[in-house]
Order: C-alpha cells, then structure tokens, then sequence
C-alpha cells in the first residue's frame, strides 16, 4: 500500500511538474504560474500522515529544483515546499477537513513556500530582485494556487485517502 | 484505590488518544532533518566551484523530463495557437483587402493560407536570420518555461546534444538575441534568456560601435527589460540606437547578432557612467521558434538552416 502510494504520489508530482511548465505558461499573469507541485504536496500533508507528507514535499521540491527550465540554486524548493508540508500536516485532524479549512490551508502554504523561496533568493542573491517585485510575485502566486484548489485538491485528496485510509469514518 | 485505578483508566484512555493524534502531529525530527538536507544542497550548489556537485542530477532528472516536457507542449500546441490564428486572421483580412484592389488572383491563395502561416513566416526569418548571421541554425521550439516564482528566466528547448547543440551556444530568433544555452540533454536544453537579472551580455551601440554590457532586469515588460552600461563613461548612447552584440564566435554569444534598441537614457551621477534602458527586439512573452547557432556543418539529427539559407 505504501509503494503504491508513493508511486501515485510521485507521478501526481511529474504530471504537476509538467503541466505547470509546458501548458500554464501560456496562461501565466506576468509570467507567475500556479505551483502544481505545492498542491500536491498540500492535498497529501491535509490526507496522509506527516512523516509521508514531509518526504513527498522535499521530493516534490527537489524535482522543481532540478528540472530542465530551473537554472536557481538548487534545494531552495526543497526547502521551501518541506516547510510548508509540515505547516499543512499540522492543520490535518482526525476527519475530513472542511472545503474552507483546504482553501485557507493552500493558501497559508502557498503564501509560506513562495515566500520561503523567495527570502532564500535574497539571502543568496540569486537573484537579487527588489522587495516589490517579489511582492508581488507572492500575492499573485497566493490568488493562482487558491483558484486552482477546487480543480486540483479534491481528486487528489480522494486518490490519497483511497490509498491509505486515514480518517475516522464520521 | 478504586477511585485511584478509575483515574488510571481515564488517564490510560487520554494516553491512547494521544498516541493515536501522535501519527496526526507532524515530527519535528524529520522536518529538522530535511531542512538541513535542503540548505546541505543550497550549500553544495553554491558553493561547488566551477561546475556544480549537482550538474549530474540536473543531468538525469532533465533526461527523463525533457521528452514528457517536450511531449506536453506538443500536445497543448494546438490549443494554444488558436489565438494565434484568429491574430494572424485578421492580418490575414488586411492583407487581402490590399490584395483585392491590385490582384484578384492572389486574394484566393491568401484565403487559403490557413493554420500555419504565422509559423511559415517565423521558419522563413530564421532562414534570413541565419543568412545574416552567417552560421547554420538548430531550429528549436520552446516547450517549458521556468515561472516567476522561480526567479530565474530560463525555458527548455526541444534541441539537445542529438541535435548539435552545446552549452554556451547562442540562441536567436527571427527578431533578434534570445539567450544561451546554459546545459543540455539529449533531447533538450536549457536556455538562458538575455532578461534574466543573471544574465550579462556584450553589447555594442550601432552607430558609435561604443561597447557596454547589456543586464537582464528581471522584468517581462518589453520597454525595459534590459539596461546597458557603456564601457566609455564619456559616450552617450542616442535614443532609437540599435544594440548587437560584441563577442567572438567562440564565446558564449556571437558577434554581430541584434538585441534591441535604445528607448531612454540616464546619467548616474553617483557612478558617473551613463545607463541606458534597452527594449529587446524579441517578444520574450510569446517565444515560440528559436534558433541555436551552430558551426556551420554541425552534426545533428534534423534539418539544419545553412548560412546561405539553405535547409540540410
């Protein structure tokens, strides 16, 4: 059962990847896309238990570190989306989570990564942007990833859950 | 004591439950663990002087996503060209209307002409970029793009190391300079576009032939994307000046290729040196076919635009 979910959890995490480099960039405000994998990362912290959440999230992050297009310093995603796992693993309680508490708990984790991300440029001056841009960058990042939820987290909610029963039954 | 052993079970129970939330809380240890695994990489990537630790990673992860990349974008294509023809179809309606008082005959061709004229069009000025340029051209498309929120400007082309291409190769379109490949795979290969604030390009202002440095801003804005600082502090750069490049052909980019015009100029006091603010000839918000600059008779496994605008 844990093979199998790993095996979903990492294609969920590739198709995310891959959609969101090769078919939202022609939708893109600006250039900023939704960050498929953080939803991923997301719906699996909200379904499954942590410890499978904190892994899928730094492997998630890695993957966005290492893919063709990235040309950053690489473990920033990694960092960024591990930390915004554990901050998505503590929301998770013994039941199914209410629509309000998913959409809250994305946007919490979408506002952390990208900012996480983004603070670790700065740090690195990789490159060095001005605190606007990167403003800006992170509220509309936060909007993209909440319009998405509906469309992105309730399969992949369904698909973990199915594959590693976690809640009490209400 | 019996009241003592019901406390026992209730505590027993409370107990239970929490070992039962233990699984919910997340572990500290691991997100500790993975934290420090995270700024490990940062540190190894920074710090690996000359090529990085993690270039044979990048290497791998780009081989097995590059083709499902290329695949993707092969797939969306379709789609997303749809907006493109109904542009190019009202082009298209202008372009007959002039056609209509002067040829009857032609007006039918040009209604014919349908889906990919625009990408007809795009092929036919690489011809003429290469021709030019004076050196054969990989033709590429553009198949992924990284976001805003990963602070680089970088895009994944469908041509790698089975078609010729090399790290530090220039890559144009028809308008002008699109970057330079920073790696490859077989199948693709990561460019770096001339915006991005990593980015440093020698530039060269047309009618003085003064040289600068041509810096990304980091911005998609087309007006300005791009700052030039000339070496000479003395020369001021005139508006509407065009930019090419300087550079040698072995550098990572070709001498000679057009990367945009002068639209405003400032004078730093501070630095007493001139910046002049560059809009670059290519649209970096539409990318679609590019060009990689390649030795002219470069193995490769499709067709190639020679430098007299023949196909091999």
């Amino acid at each position: 059962m844990t093979y199998l979910r790993w095996l979903a959890a990492l294609v969920a995490v590739v198709v995310a990847l891959v959609v969101q480099v090769s078919l939202f960039p022609h939708v893109s405000w600006h250039g900023i896309v939704p960050n498929l994998c953080l939803l991923v990362v997301v719906a699996a912290a909200l379904t499954v238990e942590a410890p499978f959440a904190l892994l899928l999230g730094f492997a998630a992050g890695l993957v966005l570190d290492l893919a063709p297009p990235a040309d950053h310093v690489a473990g920033r995603w990694a960092l960024a989306l591990t930390v915004a796992a554990f901050l998505a693993a503590r929301v998770r309680q013994d039941v199914r989570p209410t629509a309000l508490a998913v959409v809250g708990t994305v946007a919490a984790a979408s506002f952390v990564a990208t900012s996480l991300f983004a603070l670790s440029g700065v740090l690195l001056s990789d490159p060095a942007m001005s605190v606007a841009g990167l403003l800006e960058v992170v509220l509309v990042a936060v909007v993209w990833d909440v319009l998405l939820t509906p469309f992105v987290l309730p399969p992949l909610m369904k698909l973990f859950s199915r594959l590693g029963p976690q809640w009490a039954t209400p | 004591m019996g009241a003592f052993g019901g406390h026992d079970g209730r505590e027993r129970r409370w107990r239970g439950l929490d070992r039962l939330e233990s699984g919910n809380r997340p572990p500290r240890s691991l997100l500790v663990a993975l934290v420090l695994a995270s700024v490990t990489l940062i540190t190894l990537d920074v710090s690996g002087s000359g090529a990085s630790p993690l270039e044979p990673a990048r290497r791998v992860v780009g081989e097995a996503l590059g083709p499902a990349e290329s695949a993707a974008a092969a797939a969306v294509r379709p789609f997303t060209s749809v907006p493109a023809w109904f542009r190019s179809k009202g082009d298209l309606s202008d372009q007959v209307r002039e056609l209509e008082a002067t040829n009857a005959e032609l007006r039918g061709q040009v209604e014919l002409a349908g889906f990919d004229r625009n990408r007809l069009e795009q092929y036919d000025g690489l011809t003429a970029a290469a021709a030019d340029l004076g050196s054969a051209l990989v033709p590429a498309r553009v198949v992924a793009l990284g976001s805003r929120q990963s602070q680089s400007f970088t895009v994944t082309i469908d041509a790698g190391s089975r078609a010729g291409v090399g790290p530090d190769m220039t890559v144009v379109n028809n308008d002008g300079l699109v970057g330079r490949v920073l790696r490859v795979t077989r199948s693709t290969a990561t460019v770096l576009l001339i915006i991005d604030p990593d980015s440093t390009v020698g530039g060269r202002v047309g009618s003085s032939m003064e040289i600068g440095f041509v810096n990304g801003s980091g911005s998609l804005d087309q007006d300005s994307a791009l700052d030039l600082r000339l070496v000479d502090d003395a020369s001021v750069p005139a508006r509407d000046d065009t930019v090419v490049t300087w550079g040698s052909t072995t550098g990572p980019y070709a001498p000679g290729v057009p990367i945009g015009t002068i639209t405003e100029v400032y004078s730093s006091l501070r630095e007493a040196s001139q910046r002049a603010v560059v809009k670059p000839f290519v649209d970096f918000s539409a990318l679609d076919v590019v060009g990689v600059m390649v030795p002219s008779g470069a193995p490769s496994d499709r067709a190639i635009v020679e430098a007299d605008g023949s196909l091999r």
